[in-house]
């Protein structure tokens, strides 16, 4: 297998893009990543898109979207694992070009929302339609459910679930490109109007449009590229049943474990050579359940670390330094690759005032459903 | 949405029809194939009992358009005697009662009008015990 590196990032701000189609997104934030590279030809593209054909009508995406950028003709497939269809789309980037089949291959992934679709139906897709949907699940429902038991089990709390929101929220009002670059305080979080309890509107992340991309060659290529390469040192895909009742513990993401003990493993490090993290925060809860699992806290412990500082900016192991998905918005087929892309961005230290100094080795964890799919990229600087 | 894919759900949906594996002894619901705990083919038909305990729950306020004018409702994960776990919605109750180990019986309800067509769907939801 060969090495392979990042070379080239770019994508759009995530918002309610009124003005922009789910075609001219893409174009924006792969000609963005094409000119960060410098590069001029696509050997392949692979676009993670969750549900292109409900939110706004369009399936096949692959080739509509590399025709809209001068590339039709290339090998062009749409990758989805809902909320993960980004990371799942990366990862199927590094296999081709790991593999030597080919050597500049895209990574995308984009969503266009808001559209006038119905975003909470089109959303429960991602869980088990007969038994879970069929009962009025929603996904704040599935995750609150997921919260409670994490409550029960482990004494978390929904102050605890609420520093979450507060620190996320402190970290994207840096962040240019976030939907909501602005601080709430712990009393907003907590005063916020019920969305399924103990979850708040302000522990969900919103609706989202935008676009990201990134190309990957052999590391013994990147020098045409780039002169501050990232290499992935590993990748880690699980899945998990969808449906929560055939879980052993539902306050439990077994597939984030088992995505991250597959991603550290090939790449050789552990948990505490995280130095900087992007993880799954759709809910509140699962920023505390994903750190968990990967590893970066103790089981049961996810709860205190957002509290004391210890997954801020300035703290042990900064977690969501883009301002998660929470603050910076959850396009949802474009979140892996935006994860990925803030990493690249603290691994090169391009992050401004939301640097982690010295960051050599970062982490992306995307999940879907109610964690069924979770992949977990390994970043490292050159 | 066509019916059809009602009618394949009547045993377990409204029956509650399970499966017990024969190699593993572990109750299944919905029936399936393949033995989930350990990939066993064969199986012997299983009720589920009409009766069963919280696992987890919460209340739903923001609902999908079909369950709108329910919300506020509990939705929870039910553990039967048996051993399967399904969700249901929780009903006949004060929400702010219901959690981890609350006992309940299930009974045979309407769940909703599905979408413009208002086709019916029933099921089971759960009521608290005694
Ligand atoms: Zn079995």
């Amino acid at each position: 297998m060969r090495e392979v590196a990042i070379v080239g990032v770019g994508m759009t701000p995530f918002g309610e893009l009124w003005n922009d189609s789910l075609r001219g997104m893409f174009a924006q934030a792969a000609s963005a990543a094409m000119a960060d590279a410098g590069a001029d030809h696509l050997d392949g593209l692979y676009v993670g898109n969750m549900a292109g054909g409900q939110f706004v009508g369009q399936e096949h995406l692959g080739p509509l979207m590399a025709s809209q950028i001068g590339m039709a003709g290339i090998p062009a497939t749409r990758v989805e694992s809902a909320c993960a269809s980004g990371g799942a789309a990366l990862r199927m980037a590094f296999i081709e070009v790991a593999s030597g089949m080919s050597d500049l291959v895209m990574a995308a992934g984009v969503e266009k929302m808001n559209d006038g679709a119905d975003v909470t139906e089109i959303l429960a897709t991602a869980a088990d339609q007969e038994l879970e949907c069929y009962h009025g699940a929603t996904f704040p429902a599935l995750y609150a459910l997921i919260a409670r038991a994490h409550m029960a089990t482990y004494g978390t709390t929904e102050e605890e679930m609420s520093w979450v929101s507060v620190k996320n929220h402190r970290h994207g009002a840096k962040n240019p490109k976030a939907q909501f670059p602005r601080e709430v305080t712990l009393e907003q979080v907590m005063a916020s109007s019920k969305v399924a309890e103990p979850l708040r509107l302000l522990h969900c992340s919103p609706v989202s449009d935008g676009a990201a991309a990134m190309l990957l060659c052999p590391l013994d290529q990147a020098g045409r590229y780039t002169d501050r390469p990232v290499k992935i040192l590993g990748t880690g895909l699980a899945t998990a049943s969808l449906s929560l009742a055939d879980r052993k513990s539902p306050a439990i993401l077994d597939a984030v474990k088992d995505s991250a003990v597959r991603a550290y493993k090939m790449a050789g490090v552990g948990p505490t050579d995280i130095q900087v993290a992007e993880v799954h925060d759709c809910f509140a809860i699962a920023e505390i359940c994903c750190i968990e699992a990967l590893g970066l806290v103790e089981q049961g412990k996810g709860g205190a670390a957002a509290r004391d500082g210890m997954t801020a900016l300035g703290g042990k192991v900064p977690v969501n330094t883009s301002g998660g998905l929470k603050s910076k918005g959850h396009p949802v087929g474009a979140t892996g690759i935006a994860q990925a892309i803030e990493i690249v961005e603290q691994l090169r230290g391009e992050s401004g005032d939301r640097q982690v100094k010295d960051a050599e080795i970062g982490l992306a964890q995307n999940m879907g459903g109610s964690g069924a799919s979770s992949v977990v990229h390994i970043l490292g600087r050159v | 949405m066509p019916s059809p894919r009602y009618w394949r759900a009547i045993p377990s949906r409204l029956r509650l029809e399970a499966v017990r594996c024969r190699s593993c002894e572990n109750v299944v619901y919905p029936s399936r194939r393949i033995c989930p705990h350990c990939h066993g083919t064969e199986w012997d038909p299983a009720e589920l009992s009409r009766t069963g305990e919280v696992v987890t729950s919460t209340i739903v306020h923001i609902a999908p358009d079909d369950f709108a004018m329910e919300a506020p409702y509990v939705l929870a994960l039910i553990e039967t005697p048996e051993g399967a776990r399904l969700m249901l919605q929780v009903t006949d109750c004060d929400p702010e009662d219901i959690g981890p180990g609350t006992a309940v019986n299930l009974e045979f309800r309407r769940i909703r009008a599905e979408g413009n067509s208002g086709i019916l769907c029933y099921g089971f939801k759960a009521v608290p015990a005694g």
